[in-house]
């Protein structure tokens, strides 16, 4: 009886992912700071497991970020999402899949808005029509990235040339797992595992050989809060943030961080490097601090693509350490090169946070 | 105006405005009232008492400002409110009616507007490598300063297609598709709320003795004390 309550309520928290047909739109953010990631996301999924995901050149941004940072009306960042809906249509695709989280969660919050309110909905079709001549239909399945990954993770493990285990003793990893604001606080029920038992991250976590974390502030914000980090003169916020989810995870000793929103994994490692630079202070071993990670990026290492293929180089937090305590090779000198290994020179090194 | 009505017209306002009960589960869970002088609950109360004045006081005010749209109150509240969805609606109607200007923290908004509408009408998103200058982000470290420095090569390195046509990261966006978000804007009051915060920015700036520049410059940059909970 117990059992079966337990199964009828874990229920609730899964989502049926479609197998295939995606119409892929990608982040501002990871475009930026992770653009291999983007491009591993479509290499992993697309390329090497033979999934159908669709990129056409004239999609844009959702408008999430300037959404959410106040700048725009509701009814324009509605309709830049509406045409994003109508190239899809357009493809002939009824799935869609984004790279970012704020999309994820400005895509959900429009869908259930125009549920709820469909005179707002046929306000934003006339908008679009006026606007463009384009015509949309809703998307059957709006998924992130991630989910995508997520569901694929037992495929992935299959192939993997690598798992997250220390090398020397066998042990797994001990990841930490930090699933962005707007995966699942605003609706639940749309993210794998809800509010409350995300298990998005953890389920790759786990199917490729590692251990989850659990640590109190486990579900606090990142502390990028738009407008908090896009404006320098609010940016106590978001470092504060950042150390307060440190401090919480030290005490567990982590090897690394998994992310799933495109800002977090830049927050986490760019907030460690400023907090060692201003107090000293650093949350890794011997002076590094914890590195943290995109999805496609671990997942991409434990295929065994080549850590700077995969952009790791532009980290601020090395990589290195955990890359040797996993047993990835590695070519130090190749880090910094460009395309036919031109010589881009070298990045300066910080003072505090030790680098390699 | 009747503020409460202006606000009861906005969707997040229906959605994220119920029946408070006071209980400040909201506030336990906020990062933003970790750290600033800021209590979500306080703000709910106070839009839920319908007091004009009050009201008035608070679309003028810093308060408002601090939130940072994380939505962690949206699934904790008991209520099914929303205190965050509460707040874009009040920053909302503090821009429309122009008391944004009123407040540091609300003044942001100026170079906010001007730097992600550009991006997006521009280059097609929110956040582009072309505007995003190292002095403006030290934080983003060395490794992004050399990266800065050899974009054309670094991206081209890590498999985008920056300023390339066709897909990829960091694509072109084609000038025909820039022209729709544009008429996008046009049509739905986004280029009308450019206009509007320009013209309030811009008396403000007059009234403080700054160019437009300068302007920009100052709250980008500001932090006047007395902000956070430990000062």
């Amino acid at each position: 009886m117990i059992y079966q309550g337990k199964q009828r309520i874990w229920s609730d928290y899964q989502k049926d992912i479609p197998a295939d047909g995606w119409f892929y739109v990608r982040s501002c953010i990871r475009q930026n700071f992770f653009p291999a990631s983007e491009k591993y996301f479509l290499a992993i999924c697309r390329d090497l497991l033979g999934h159908d995901i669709y990129e056409t050149e004239h999609h844009t941004t959702c408008g999430g970020i300037a959404y959410h940072s106040d700048t725009i009306p509701q009814e324009t960042a509605m309709t830049i999402v509406a045409r994003q809906f109508a190239l899809m249509k357009e493809a002939g695709y009824k799935n869609l899949v984004t790279s970012c989280i704020t999309s994820f969660g400005n895509y959900t919050e429009i869908l259930e808005t125009w549920r709820e309110y469909p005179e707002l909905e046929a306000r934003i079709r006339e908008n679009l029509w006026k606007a463009t001549r384009r015509e949309f239909d809703k998307p059957e399945y709006v998924a992130h990235a991630s989910d995508l990954v997520y569901k694929y993770r037992s495929e992935i493990a299959e192939r993997a040339r690598f798992r997250l285990v220390d090398k020397e003793t066998g042990l797994p990893l001990r990841i930490v797992e930090h699933i962005g604001c707007h995966y699942s606080k605003m609706f639940p029920h749309k993210g794998i595992g809800g509010a409350e038992y995300p298990c998005v991250l953890s389920g790759m976590v786990e199917s490729w050989g590692g251990e989850v974390v659990d640590y109190p502030e486990r579900r606090h914000c990142c502390g990028f809060g738009f407008r908090q980090y896009l404006v320098k003169a609010n940016r106590g916020y978001s470092v504060s943030n950042t150390h307060k989810k440190f401090e919480s995870m030290e005490p567990y000793h982590p090897d690394a961080i998994i992310t799933n929103c495109p800002g977090c994994p830049y927050f986490l490692d760019r907030w460690q490097y400023v907090i060692a630079e201003q107090t000293g202070k650093t949350y890794g071993r011997d002076g590094f601090g914890i590195p943290v990670f995109t999805y496609e990026e671990l997942a991409g290492l434990v295929l065994g693509y080549d850590p700077w293929d995969l952009g790791l180089q532009l980290h601020q937090v090395a990589v290195e350490p955990l890359l040797d305590k996993i047993g990835i090779e590695y070519d130090p000198s190749a880090k910094y090169l460009g395309v036919n290994k031109e010589d881009l020179l070298k990045p300066q090194m910080p003072t505090v946070l030790k680098c390699c | 105006m009747d503020y409460f009505e202006e606000l009861n017209k906005d969707y997040r306002f229906k959605e994220g405005f119920h029946t408070c009960i006071n209980c400040g589960t909201c506030t336990a869970v906020c990062p933003a009232a970790e750290f600033y002088k800021y209590d979500p609950r306080k703000i709910v109360s106070i839009v839920q008492t319908r007091d004009n004045g009050k009201i008035e006081s608070l679309l003028k005010s810093d308060t408002i400002w601090y939130c940072g749209e994380c939505m962690s109150c949206v699934t904790r509240c008991p209520r099914k409110n929303g205190p965050g969805l509460v707040i874009m609606a009040l920053r909302d109607l503090s821009i429309r009616l122009g008391f944004f200007t009123e407040s540091e923290k609300g003044r942001q908004i100026y170079p906010l507007t001007k730097v992600l509408n550009g991006n997006v009408l521009n280059y097609g998103y929110c956040v582009h490598p072309a505007t995003f200058a190292y002095k403006d982000h030290p934080e983003s470290g060395p490794v992004f300063e050399w990266a800065l420095d050899h974009k054309e090569q670094v991206y081209a390195r890590l498999g985008a297609n920056y300023r390339g046509k066709g897909p990829g990261a960091l694509r072109k966006i084609p000038q025909e598709d820039l022209d729709e978000l544009k008429a996008i804007y046009d049509v739905t009051g986004g280029t009308e709320r450019l206009e509007l915060v320009e013209k309030h920015s811009r008396a403000k700036a007059k009234e403080m003795g700054m160019t437009m520049e300068e302007y920009a410059e100052y709250t980008f940059t500001h932090c006047s004390t007395g902000h956070f909970n430990n000062e």
